[in-house]
């Protein structure tokens, strides 16, 4: 796939600077580290966060890092799409007989993300034996759901955020609240906010299908609607949708700002 | 010296011209605030035993520290800066007869300085109009208030002293991003900006008063609210100023360093 053939040149470039690539993926690494360090010290002074254990919110905090890595690692074109704006390079992007969303996925592959990816597997494996849940394969299965989920939703958070470039040129700062907003507000199961933020998040932007609404499946607090709750981070799947419709839309309105 | 402080003059002014990406900062950062309060509300709520830090004291903890991100955080940088150094435009200055450390210090200092200026009071208004739970506190007395602003003068001294560091440490590696990646991360735990200091174990915290980070953000901050008050106080900025004077030494030894054995390869 044509795919494959922008990922491999873009992964050659970086590897030009060897040293430099090697110290961000450590720096990923500790960022990561660093922020779940937080959780775990919060925990040794509290016991328990709204009723959720240490070994739960680290599971939802390792979801939600692996979905943020994999979303950065790929999706990373969108996240600095306003340079494609400024630079006047998107115009060349449209001239090419390939579809828009493909190429700006191309421009760019985070490989340094695996350092934050490995720190998240870590948690992951290690939240996984912490909890109290019996695992099986069914439970497995919406785990792995779950980051898929959290992938696609936060894919269409970068792909909104780049549409708006399309209008403003500037990129803006505010879309960093759905962005590193999000992966905050979503390291903690969203019943421990506030409603109307947990609604946002769970009906506006759907965070929720892969934070809460599964977790409450997990750790067998989803008495009788077992498979309803295993099933919602299909569901969060759905909103990359209206992204892509919206984005189909900024292209149309698209004027260059000339070269 | 007057040179530098016009630098530092210029620097302000200039820094002063980017308000709208101010408050786009402002709403992040009064976002980002809120967001911390309400995850530390819901573990106040659900602890049986009384935290070590009352929950006023906590809020301004909040608050403050998002109103003064561009003073205490160690990721505020200079891009111009970074890159001037590893393409080569820092050997204009290298021919200007300044010291290129204070010339350094005074525009990365008058940034910061121009950056919190502008956020600063919205954030802080907002945040003394908020509902009850989260409403920014008034400072714990006059003194208290009087102490904060010099500490937190000191804190704007001393961060920059640190980010120094950084600056000269491009020299070495060309590529900032992976080094100031890690640079700024632990910082940022260090100095309590991930979890505040009272909340930590014992030991991390005595562990910490050994280190400069502490005394950027932690001193100023638990100043204003009375969490660090009378002798303590006192003490406390003592060490920050102690701390100052040893940065700046040896940032200033190390740029000599490093600059002996610049090579700037053509341009």
């Amino acid at each position: 796939m044509i795919y494959f053939k922008y990922v491999r040149m873009v992964i050659k470039s970086f590897m030009q600077y060897r040293a430099s690539f090697w110290l961000t993926m450590i720096g990923q690494f500790f960022v990561s580290f660093f922020a779940f360090l937080g959780i775990y010290l919060m925990f040794a002074r509290f016991d328990n966060i709204a009723g959720w254990s240490f070994g739960e919110v680290a599971l939802c905090f390792g979801v939600v890092q692996t979905a943020f890595a994999v979303t950065e690692c790929f999706a990373r074109g969108f996240d600095i799409f306003r340079d494609f704006i400024k630079q006047g390079t998107f115009d060349r992007i449209m001239l090419r007989p390939r579809s828009t969303i493909l190429q700006v996925l191309g421009s760019n592959f985070e490989l340094s993300r695996i350092g934050r990816l490995a720190q998240s597997f870590v948690t992951l494996g290690l939240a996984a034996s912490w909890m109290d849940a019996d695992w099986n394969a069914m439970k497995a299965v919406t785990l792995i759901f779950m980051i898929v989920s959290g992938v696609f939703i936060f894919t269409g958070i970068f792909i909104l955020g780049a549409t708006v470039c399309f209008f403003t040129v500037e990129g803006l700062e505010f879309i960093n609240i759905f962005t590193d907003g999000g992966r905050e507000i979503a390291s903690y199961p969203l019943t421990i906010y506030a409603k109307w933020i947990m609604r946002f998040f769970t009906f506006i932007i759907p965070f929720g299908c892969f934070n809460y609404l599964p977790l409450m499946y997990l750790t067998g607090r989803a008495e009788g609607r077992e498979l309803l709750y295993m099933l919602t981070p299909l569901a969060g799947i759905l909103f990359i949708a209206p992204c892509l419709g919206v984005w189909r839309l900024g292209v149309r309105r698209y004027l260059s700002t000339g070269n | 010296m007057r040179v530098y402080f016009s630098m530092f003059k210029m620097r302000l002014i200039a820094g002063m011209q980017y308000r709208a990406a101010a408050w786009a900062g402002v709403a992040t950062q009064f976002f980002w605030g809120f967001m911390n309060l309400m995850v530390y509300q819901a573990f106040y709520a659900s602890s049986g035993t009384e935290p070590p830090m009352p929950w006023p004291q906590l809020v301004s903890y909040i608050w403050l520290r998002q109103a003064f991100l561009a003073i205490v955080m160690l990721w505020v940088r200079d891009g111009e800066l970074l890159r001037g150094i590893a393409d080569g435009h820092v050997a204009y200055e290298l021919c200007r007869p300044y010291d290129l450390f204070k010339t350094w210090f005074a525009r990365l200092s008058a940034m910061r300085v121009s950056s919190a200026a502008m956020r600063c009071v919205p954030i802080l208004t907002l945040g003394f109009f908020l509902p009850a739970q989260y409403r920014m506190p008034l400072p714990a007395g006059f003194g208290a208030l009087g102490l904060f602003l010099l500490s937190l003068a000191l804190s704007l001294l001393l961060v920059t002293a640190i980010s120094m560091f950084i600056y000269i440490l491009t020299f070495i590696t060309l590529s900032p991003i992976g080094s100031m990646l890690i640079i700024t991360v632990a910082a940022e735990f260090l100095q309590g900006s991930l979890i505040p200091v009272p909340l930590m174990p014992e030991p991390l915290q005595r562990f910490l008063d050994f280190l400069p980070f502490r005394y950027t953000s932690d001193l100023p901050f638990r100043i204003y609210s009375g969490g660090i008050s009378g002798y303590d106080a006192l003490l406390q900025t003592g060490v920050q100023i102690l701390w100052i004077v040893v940065l700046l030494l040896l940032g200033n030894a190390a740029l000599k360093r490093v600059l002996r054995r610049v090579v700037i390869q053509g341009g």
